[in-house]
């Protein structure tokens, strides 16, 4: 663990890097590379989010031989397996002690202003200035939850992701687990072994199965250059960097996690749920139709794989190609459920995450809360972020993802230095 | 290119596409009221119109006026002066899943050569006639079955069936609850 609480806790620097965590740290390599004068400023401990607001049993998406940051990677001897969070936080702990610059833990940023071309940056432990800024703080700050939580009878408990470790905090009773990306399948899955019966309340979903035609399909995403797609590449920038996270699960026997897998362990799946009358939760009639884009969507993933593979020049080495089984639906899915009456106790709210930007006194953000920028370059000189979906390609949300993206914005930093 | 440009199924999907660019910059803009008015003939036999609409900020109104008569069978002791009310229902969801299969298309560069829709949807009539409470009112569920010919696979044609639906105010309001207000202003 890292404690580097000595050295002073104001002063002024080129850049100031808010969030040791992956981002902040494959930024900050990229900065010294560049010798841009810089500190890291840091809530809690390196790898904070990963170490304090994960469950017990999350593993990475993505294999070993994806793990690697700008001039570091992974060197156990395990390239296919997928890292626990002890790992993960093993990983970005051995990265920052490489770290050539201060990182200031235990130092929680309470605002960010910029005024005269200088940024300045309250902490609990004294003031910043700097030219540039660095939003390295995550994308999964805070639970995102619709407003119909709000309407969960009082005698249910309500529970999100980030307060979730373990099944044995829930209390005995049936469980709604709201939402089917990786969170809401992942923890679908484990309460319903713990013996609470789990219903899962499906929305718009991203189907994915985790091998195909013998390989990793992160293997297949990277090798077809899914992952490298662009902004060009995509029809709606918005959609794609708000897709749920596609239904996988890193485990050692490779198991394949969608909807059929559910029905399969004796779940129940509904449609999204879209409110409460009383004690009865309400589902949109819409489940066949999410399922069959999710579906559709496969197969045109699928396609493009195909199309890749046939040109490529170990064709003949790759298991012939497969379609998996459509999801299936029931003739007429469940469209309300007394919770009470049913012995629900707990509703999981697994309906994605969002950034938390209360520190940020810079007019940069929409409507939505979010950050306008481009490629990671905010809408106000000298203000970048990193580690967002689709900041600037398919791959950015993943651990690979941040050294293209951190080469990129630290080049645009400096280019624009001497003019900030 | 010259193939793309051919396509046409009479949707402008260029000005739809402008309007959504135009409608993110200014949400309120997109603040619509949709309206229609019913009066009461005799019997079970209504006519409603439509005509104004708000939206964009302001006042809008369709070329003309529209009129619908609206009644029960004679098997219901009516006079069928019209269409069933809960046809309605079902024709209001097949034109606005047809509209949107066109839209779709369009901007896929898929060339429409016919879309045809039939829908069912079953009900239990002892809900309305109140003779088991346990029995809802409206239907069962509704099957709607699509005959698409295009130049298109069968994937692409089901993906765009799928999308039509992903986008449909009338399929969000069939499948989805809504609050209804039903208010009573005295005449007297």
């Amino acid at each position: 663990m890292t404690a580097r609480n000595n050295g002073q806790a104001s002063g002024t620097v080129d850049t100031i890097v808010i969030g040791a965590g992956h981002t902040g740290l494959a930024v900050s390599h990229c900065l010294s590379e560049r010798s841009i004068d810089h500190v890291i400023l840091e809530r809690g401990e390196v790898a904070n989010s990963w170490r304090h607001e994960r469950w017990d049993s999350l593993t990475l998406l993505t294999p070993n031989w994806q793990s690697r940051l700008p001039g570091f990677s992974y060197s156990g001897d395990d390239p296919d397996g997928f890292m626990a969070m002890p790992e993960v936080i093993g990983f970005i702990d051995a990265y920052a002690a490489r770290c050539e610059a201060p990182i200031h833990t235990q130092t929680t940023v309470t605002s960010v202003r910029h005024d005269s071309d200088v940024y300045t940056i309250a902490t609990d432990r004294g003031d910043w200035h700097s030219r540039s800024v660095v939003a390295a703080s995550g994308a999964c700050n805070l639970p995102s939850v619709p407003k119909v939580c709000d309407n969960v009878p009082a005698n249910i408990d309500t529970v999100t992701p980030h307060a979730y470790r373990n099944s044995e905090q829930l209390k005995e009773g049936k469980v709604l687990v709201v939402g089917a990306s990786a969170t809401g399948l992942q923890l679908a899955d484990e309460i319903h072994r713990s013996g609470r019966p789990v219903t899962i309340a499906v929305g718009e979903h991203v189907r994915m199965p985790r091998t195909y035609r013998g390989r990793d399909i992160q293997w297949w995403m990277h090798s077809a250059g899914v992952l490298d797609e662009g902004l060009d590449d995509v029809d709606d920038i918005n959609r794609a960097r708000n897709l749920p996270s596609p239904q996988l699960v890193g485990s050692h026997d490779k198991k394949i996690l969608d909807l059929n897998a559910m029905t399969d362990a004796g779940m129940k799946l509904v449609g999204r749920l879209m409110g409460f009358q009383n004690n009865v939760a309400q589902f949109s009639g819409s489940f066949r139709n999410v399922c069959a884009l999710a579906d559709l969507k496969m197969g045109r993933l699928l396609d493009t794989i195909d199309e890749w593979a046939e040109t490529s020049p170990d064709a003949a080495t790759y298991e012939p190609s497969e379609r998996f089984e459509r999801t299936r639906v029931d003739d007429a899915p469940c469209l309300a459920i007394d919770l009470c009456e049913e012995g629900f106790g707990t509703v999981l709210f697994a309906t994605g995450f969002r950034p938390d930007y209360s520190w940020l006194d810079v007019p940069v953000l929409d409507r939505k809360g979010m950050i306008r920028h481009d490629e990671g370059a905010a809408k106000m000189p000298g203000l970048y972020v990193i580690g967002l979906p689709f900041l600037r390609r398919r791959k950015s949300s993943f651990i690979h993802g941040t050294e293209d993206d951190a080469r990129y914005i630290t080049q645009h930093l400096e280019s624009v230095l001497p003019i900030l | 290119m010259s193939e793309e440009a051919t396509v046409n199924n009479g949707v402008n999907v260029g000005a739809l596409l402008e309007a959504r660019e135009a409608l993110t910059e200014t949400p309120a803009a997109a603040q619509f009221k949709w309206r229609a008015s019913c009066n009461w003939e005799n019997g079970t036999h209504s006519s409603s119109t439509v005509e104004s609409f708000f939206g964009l900020g302001e006042e809008q109104s369709h070329v003309r006026e529209y009129s619908f008569d609206a009644d029960h069978p004679e098997i219901f002791a009516s006079e069928d002066k019209g269409a069933t009310p809960v046809e309605f229902v079902l024709v209001g969801l097949a034109s606005c899943l047809t509209a949107g299969i066109a839209a779709v298309a369009q901007n896929r560069d898929i060339q429409l050569k016919s879309v045809t829709a039939t829908l069912e949807a079953p009900m239990d009539i002892q809900g309305i006639l109140g003779i088991d409470s346990d029995v809802r009112n409206g239907f069962e569920g509704v099957t709607v079955n699509y005959k698409i010919d295009a130049d298109a696979s069968q994937e692409d044609i089901e993906a765009l069936v799928a999308q039509s639906q992903k986008r449909s105010a009338v399929f969000d309001i069939v499948a989805n609850p809504t609050n209804v207000n039903v208010e009573v202003n005295s005449t007297a």
